[in-house]
């Protein structure tokens, strides 16, 4: 039941984009269309998941015993940096598919911060390694979530009479601002 | 201290090696011409070429799926230095414009009134939009906002957009832009591989036309005097105009949407005088052609369909050489159709069209004797266009048909184009009701025969032949007599002296197809006769090449080849024209020559041949519009000149003449510029002219609004 709590909350209650503000740059950059969107949000789940799992063994069985914690900032850029390249490298020769759908936007999540975030937020929160991988999960898919009903938003702002003040990036913040609102009304459904 | 350094070094480390053990055992190979290409381009990855990013571009560039002049920041710049790099010709990099397929706008019939946000996607939303048509420009102006280079206004007149040649860099934001889809990247070379789909806007006429003409586009043209612009678009689809404005059936013209209460537009008329006008001038209006793609093409076979894949082939950068058995290139054109109907003087015009673009010509070598597909393929050749004809003319197997003085429809007519004997005769019986049929009646009237008598086992309404060729050869004194079919052929000496034949009668058979041929008892006669002509039906010579080459023959005696490639047994080897789909007319054979071109330009090009999506075969829905509203019937004016019977015995003289260039631009005016649902109406008083022009389908719709004016 807790992991199920941790799920609900990661997604909607603690969603990482729209209550923890983390990750806005692809937020606001790759969400005009809905199939860049799926894309970038496809890519964030994958990483997101491997760094998390990655970071958290690295924190866990070498940074802890040693008792080396504050250097995990440090650490974790290093390591995400470096296996989002290697995934990428991996994916260019084994799955071509996969690496022509997803291929754009790896790069441009190396430093992203969601994942970076939630890989802090689990040595914070201290979670064993099933919690870490669910609350990974939930958190990117909440991340995906968020990504995609913003751009089915920002495909039909497109296409509406908006004041010449309001248009472009303007009236985008203030779309997410009103989306932010709404998932903080899922506080209290679970902590 | 010590510790952390250790440590983040460590990491650092192995992330190092990891990754280059990795880069190492997971190398791809990729061009390093990429590279070099991404770090030309200006790296603003701003995705107007339509690629995700630069580095993709570099990749779409290297692998030549677009062209080096796609980056739209870089400009013509960047151009020539990526092509410099590449080692490409950057003037032959085509220019792609953009240009829309309706030709409707506030014309077109209206569903219902639209006053809500005034943007085609938004409008698009409603219903699929406010225009009846599912083609149709909304005319809201998206694609005018989308452009970035303001190479688009709308035109308040109409409601389309125009299209600023100038300024267009053929960026295609506009066709992402416009919902409907009706806005494309058009080059010479979309032109001409570009085949009728059912998703398109076309006319009727254009929908009949085998060679698939933008028929609406010239006759405009020819409207408007330009004369050279209207050339031009026929020739996008047809290379021999001179030759098809005299002896094409025009079955443009039978669908003419002008016949619901009119007369139909003599659209072949005004090719006619459009390809005379450049004949008479004796300049020709230049045709672009594409840089040299270093690919080699044979093509065997001089006659319409041969000139027409070689034309367009070298339009697309190939090298083409014709291989020809006659001494003189031209095929049916030539040998077939007498000169009163085309002489040959006319059809050099169109060959030395299609030869000046630089294509080399052999005569006197035939396939299957001189040389073999083999040896073309093995010398250099990357495909071979067959476009052989179908130059065996049949015979019937009757009592009596060794006799002299029987011959063929084409064995014929070809004597009079080459150094053998003419055959005369006093007393000529022709067999067949087709157009050879009646190119022999008329050519042996000329020849100073007494009597001509043509018989036909059919009915008259079954004759295949044109109608007025038909009606012309009955004026010049052919005598007809149909239902009456050969029996034997009757001789003294080795010489032909009659014919005897049975009248017969006809029975539908069932499940359509031609009747049944019941001969009446007793109803023998014996017609008179010197000589006795067949046209009865040509076959292809295949015997020598099938024994050659092995190539695939079907059981009507012709070559055998994929009906949407024309790819036929041996790769890279195509076929196409009368030895392909049998005897068939001459715009027919030219529609086969381009379809062949784009099949062995995409073969050679890219070793595929991607498929037609919605290829349009069948004339689309006829019902759509079944009355005109708004048009006054207007009779037309362009019949042709035509020479005195008693003018035209003994002499070849060209029967029909041209007509003249005010018949010419007053019949053009009479094209209703039709679309699959609207067509122009005559004007109207001003107050009415928006509703009424709105709606040629709905009239509803327009008393409900003098109504709601009147209430």
């Amino acid at each position: 039941m807790d992991l199920f709590y941790l799920a609900i909350s990661s997604t909607f209650v603690n969603n990482i984009l729209l209550a923890q503000y983390l990750g806005h740059c692809p937020f606001l950059g790759v969400s005009k269309r809905i199939g860049t969107a799926l894309g970038m949000a496809a890519a964030i789940i994958f990483v997101t998941i491997l760094s998390a799992i990655f970071t958290w063994s690295t924190f866990t069985y070498v940074l802890r015993p040693y008792g080396l914690e504050f250097l995990q900032t440090l650490t974790f850029i290093l390591i995400i940096a470096s296996l989002v390249q290697l995934v990428e490298i991996i994916l260019k020769k084994k799955s071509k598919a996969l690496y022509n759908a997803l291929g754009v936007y790896l790069a441009l999540i190396t430093t992203n911060c969601a994942v970076m975030g939630v890989a802090l937020l689990i040595t914070r929160k201290e979670l064993g390694f099933i919690e870490m991988l669910v609350f990974a999960i939930a958190s990117s898919v909440g991340y995906a979530l968020a990504l995609l009903l913003f751009a089915g938003h920002r495909e039909r702002l497109q296409i509406s009479a908006i004041p010449k003040s309001m248009q472009g990036t303007a009236i985008a913040l203030v779309t997410a601002g009103i989306m932010s609102l709404a998932f903080i009304g899922f506080r209290g459904m679970a902590a | 201290m010590t510790a952390p350094i250790l440590l983040l070094t460590g990491i650092a480390f192995i992330a190092a090696i990891i990754l280059g053990i990795a880069s190492r055992l997971f190398f791809v190979d990729e061009d390093p011409r990429i590279e070099a290409v991404a770090n030309l381009l200006p790296g603003a990855n701003c995705g107007g070429c339509g690629q995700a990013g630069c580095n993709s571009a570099a990749e779409a560039i290297v692998a030549r799926k677009v062209e080096v002049n796609v980056c739209v920041v870089g400009g013509t710049e960047t151009a020539e230095e990526i092509g410099e790099y590449l080692g490409y010709d950057v003037a032959g990099a085509e220019p792609m414009l953009a240009c829309s397929s309706c030709e409707g706008g506030y014309r077109a019939a209206r569903k219902y009134h639209y006053s809500g946000l005034q943007d085609c996607r938004a409008a698009l939303q409603l219903y699929h939009g406010f225009i009846r048509c599912e083609n149709g420009c909304l005319g809201l102006g998206s694609c005018e906002r989308a452009c970035r280079f303001s190479a688009i206004r709308m035109d308040p007149e109409s409601g389309l957009p125009i299209f600023d040649p100038e300024r267009c860099v053929g960026c295609g934001s506009c066709i992402e832009t416009c919902p409907k889809g009706i806005i494309s990247l058009v080059g010479e070379k979309t032109k001409i591989l570009h085949w009728n789909q059912y998703t398109q806007c076309l006319s009727p006429c254009r929908q009949r036309c085998p060679a698939q003409i933008d028929i609406p586009k010239y006759l405009a043209h020819a409207r408007r005097g330009e004369y050279g612009a209207a050339l031009s678009a026929i020739k996008d689809k047809n290379p021999l105009p001179v030759s098809t404005g005299r002896v094409c059936p025009e079955l443009c013209a039978t669908q003419c949407r002008r016949t619901i209460n009119d007369d139909p537009l003599a659209i072949n008329s005004i090719k006619r005088f459009v390809s005379d006008w450049e004949r008479s001038s004796g300049k020709r209006i230049p045709v672009p052609v594409a840089a040299d793609t270093g690919h080699k093409i044979a093509v065997v076979g001089g006659g319409p369909s041969g000139l027409s894949a070689a034309y367009y082939l070298r339009r697309l950068g190939h090298q083409v050489e014709i291989f020809e058995m006659m001494p003189k290139l031209g095929g049916m054109p030539r040998y077939g159709i007498p000169e009163y109907r085309l002489s040959e003087e006319q059809l050099q015009w169109d060959i030395d069209g299609v030869l000046e673009l630089g294509i080399t010509a052999h005569t006197n070598v035939t396939l299957g004797k001189d040389f073999t597909i083999q040896f073309l393929l093995k010398n250099g050749f990357d495909a071979v266009y067959l476009a052989i004809g179908a130059w065996h003319g049949r015979l019937l197997p009757l009592e009596g048909k060794e006799l002299t003085g029987i011959y063929s429809g084409i064995d014929y007519l070809r004597r009079f184009h080459t150094d053998e004997e003419t055959i005369t005769g006093q007393n000529f019986v022709i067999i067949g009701a087709g157009n050879v049929a009646m190119d022999c009646a008329r050519s042996a009237l000329r020849t100073g025969a007494s009597s001509v008598h043509l018989i036909f086992r059919f009915s008259r309404d079954l004759m295949e032949a044109n109608a007025h060729e038909i009606a012309d050869a009955e004026k010049e004194g052919v005598v007809m007599s149909c239902l009456v079919s050969p029996v034997r052929f009757i001789g003294e000496g080795g010489r032909l002296t009659g014919i005897e034949v049975q009248k017969v009668t006809l029975q539908e058979r069932a499940g359509g197809g031609l009747p049944d041929v019941i001969p009446v008892e007793g109803s023998n006669e014996v017609l008179p006769c010197d000589v006795l002509i067949q046209a009865v039906g040509q076959a292809a010579d295949l015997n020598d090449i099938i024994e050659a080459d092995g190539l695939a023959k079907t059981r009507y005696n012709t070559i055998d080849a994929d009906e949407e490639t024309l790819q036929t047994s041996l790769p890279g080897v195509f076929a196409g024209g009368d030895c392909y789909s049998g005897p068939r007319l001459l715009v027919e054979a030219i529609a086969a020559g381009r379809y062949a071109a784009r099949s062995i330009h995409y073969y050679v090009t890219t070793g595929e041949i991607p498929a037609i999506e919605y290829r349009q075969r069948e004339m689309m829905a006829p019902a759509m519009i079944d009355s005109l509203v708004n048009v006054v019937p207007q009779p037309t004016n362009a019949i042709k000149p035509i020479i005195p019977l008693e003018e035209r015995m003994a002499t070849f003289r060209e029967v029909e003449g041209t007509i003249s260039e005010r018949q010419c631009q007053l019949e053009a005016t009479r094209c209703l510029n039709c679309g699959i649902y609207c067509y122009d109406q005559d004007d109207l008083p001003l107050d009415q002219l928006r509703i009424a022009k709105s709606c040629p389908n709905e009239p509803h719709i327009v008393e409900k609004e003098k109504n709601a004016l009147a209430a």
